[in-house]
């Protein structure tokens, strides 16, 4: 048996070649409009770039059904899955742009992922508010229970030995070594890592995340008890107050959103858990992004206004203002999903 | 549980997944690998890192030049932190769903269900990196500069890290935890060059015939593997596989290793071709001829 050599022979054409010699422009043309859109975005395109592209689309999609079962060219099965693929993403799996996005945030999403987190939120707020309350009353009974509640590095001088003077100076007067604006960055920036970890690890166990809104709770009813004890109760309360009802509600937030990821995975009800998980998630993730914006607006609340706004007055003015603001803002019924399309 | 063995050595476990787009075609998603994923994350952190220290000097150089050192720690602080934290967000919301590392090898972040990759989505996948990465390496940090790294607690931390850091490696589809959580996958989204078409290219040529008890030889596995040693183009290994064929045909030796290769795959991807229209498909060179 031997392989003749026959010049004169029939080429093989086979079906490969036929089918990429017939189809071959259409997959370059979207191969290039597709390079394009991902270098830049699909404003790159002209009008009848766009027109086009649904059909190249489909018909390379087409394209691969039929090499998929007529071809043996695995480089041409190749080839076209990952053009198909890059062009689905293209076509379907890309994002809004920004500044959409943006605006479907503010007006619609972010609200609705708070308002989404209301049971999560009375829980613990509640958490808060018994902290608060077992912090008050354990450095009632026992003053020596502050020094294990408040680290030295927070108290900063103000604990049980202090005179009334020293503390009112805490809360009046001007902040030694200024830096006002850098103090509030920091506080911002710190916070928010803060809060993005108790939304992460509620996904953990949920557990950390009651930790911490508790022992924010017990800080704070220390400190009141504290400031009460010497006269100054309500004075501390108003400098509080003017971040605080900002900041105190953002962290609740973000415990309430991990809590609520925590929940769906332990309890995911009528859907599979990682389904479950997965509404939770992206819903949280988004309050939490609005919770880093909190942050933000405390921050500055804090390292500007904090020291420059004198007065109980204004302070508990600025500091229920912006809470009420919140509420509404969160609260405030919106128009069922679907309809607000054109309302934002 | 019954024991069975495998007669045909096992295809390693495959990281292809079928998706269906809504036109009903089925793409075939490829995974990417979990080793392609950390690569890609070691490059992002590697480019956050520079680009914190460039920030740094240049702001520092600022700072020093106008005397405000004030507004420059605010603008490092704040600056940090939207590296740390949006560096990761910012990029996977855009329009190729990838951070600059991730770009570099081809990879892109997906929707598992195939929709829209929405903004919650992106957040939550990459807020659990601090869990997951952040968290327990600050800590490992904090314990050393301290001087008193704690036995326990870094055997935690480091568990801690084992567990998350190598929970892709545990579950088939690759996911991080914030991937489960966020209801993504990353996938391969490589650009592919379509091949020169390896038949057309012989058919100027004149060629050799091959009788049929030859071409009956092989399935389409061996076709395609064929394939890849033509389009690879190494030497050694078209030597080694044109002397196999020939042995196996009974073909003499003519010299031309490569144009004799190039025309047995014509041949036989012509013949199996046909064959597979009239719906005898054969899969490799153990099925037998006849309908599947």
């Amino acid at each position: 048996m031997s392989a003749l050599i026959d010049g004169r022979a029939a080429a093989p054409l086979v079906n490969a070649s036929r089918f990429r010699a017939a189809h071959e422009g259409e997959w370059d043309r979207l191969d290039q409009l597709v390079t394009r859109m991902e270098k830049r975005s699909v404003r790159a395109l002209s009008e009848d770039d766009i027109l086009a592209l649904p059909l190249l689309y489909r018909s390379a999609l087409s394209s691969l059904s039929v090499a998929r079962e007529t071809s043996l060219d695995r480089a041409l099965v190749t080839y076209l899955e990952q053009l198909c693929t890059r062009a689905y993403f293209q076509l379907y799996g890309v994002p809004d742009t920004a500044t959409r996005q943006l605006a479907r945030f503010f007006a619609r999403d972010w609200p609705l992922s708070v308002q989404a987190l209301w049971r999560e939120t009375l829980i613990c707020l509640i958490l808060t508010v018994a902290g608060v309350v077992a912090g008050w009353w354990l450095v009632a009974t026992d003053p020596s229970w502050y020094y294990s509640i408040i680290p030295d590095a927070m108290s900063g001088g103000r604990d049980p030995s202090a005179s009334a003077e020293t503390l009112r100076a805490t809360i009046y007067g001007p902040q030694e070594g200024g830096g006002l604006a850098t103090f509030a960055a920091y506080l911002f920036t710190h916070n928010s890592q803060v809060a993005i970890f108790a939304f992460a690890l509620g996904f953990a166990f949920t557990v950390p995340t009651v930790l911490l809104l508790v022992y924010n709770g017990l800080t704070l009813g220390a400190m009141l008890c504290l400031f009460a004890q010497k006269g100054l109760g309500l004075n501390f309360l108003g400098w509080l107050t003017i971040h605080g009802s900002t900041e105190m509600f953002a962290i609740i937030l973000a415990g309430a959103a991990g809590m609520k990821i925590g929940t769906a995975v332990a309890f995911p009800g009528r859907y599979e858990r990682t389904e479950a998980a997965v509404i939770a998630g992206r819903s949280a993730a988004i309050a939490m992004a609005g919770v880093v914006l909190m942050l933000l607006v405390a921050g500055l609340l804090e390292g500007i206004g904090r020291q420059t706004v004198q007065s109980d007055a204004m302070r508990y003015g600025i500091g229920l203002a912006a809470l009420a603001g919140w509420l509404t803002y969160y609260y405030l019924p919106r128009r069922a999903e679907g309809q607000d399309a054109l309302a934002a | 549980m019954r024991w069975r063995r495998n007669r045909a050595p096992k295809a390693p476990a495959s990281l292809r997944r079928s998706f269906v787009t809504p036109e009903g075609v089925d793409l075939r998603l490829e995974l990417a690998s979990a080793g392609t994923r950390a690569s890609a994350f070691i490059l992002d952190i590697l480019i956050l890192f520079i680009s914190l220290i460039l920030g740094t000097i240049l702001l520092g150089l600022l700072g020093i030049a106008q005397a405000r050192a004030e507004i420059f720690l605010i603008l490092w602080l704040v600056g940090a932190f939207m590296l740390r934290n949006g560096w990761f967000i910012l990029f996977e919301m855009g329009g190729r769903g990838a951070t600059p590392g991730k770009r570099l090898l081809g990879l892109r972040v997906v929707a598992r269900d195939g929709g829209r990759l929405t903004g919650g989505a992106v957040i939550a996948r990459n807020a659990l990196r601090e869990i997951e990465v952040f968290l327990p390496l600050s800590f490992l940090g904090m314990q050393a500069s301290q001087g008193a790294a704690d036995g326990f607690l870094t055997l935690f931390a480091l568990c801690w890290t084992g567990i998350f850091l190598f929970f892709p490696l545990f579950n088939r589809d690759r996911l991080r935890v914030g991937d489960l959580l966020a209801g993504t996958w990353v996938v391969n989204n490589v650009r592919a060059k379509l091949g020169a078409d390896l038949v057309a290219a012989r058919a100027e040529q004149p060629r050799r015939i091959f009788s049929d008890a030859a071409l009956d030889l092989y399935g389409i596995y061996e076709l395609q593997t064929l394939e890849n040693v033509l389009r690879g183009g190494q030497d050694d290994a078209i030597v080694t596989v044109a002397a196999t064929i020939r042995r196996k045909a009974g073909l003499p030796d003519d010299g031309d290793d490569y144009g004799f290769l190039s025309d047995y795959y014509a041949a036989l991807c012509a013949r199996l071709e046909r064959a597979m229209l009239v719906g005898r498909r054969r899969e490799d060179k153990h099925a037998t001829t006849g309908r599947r």
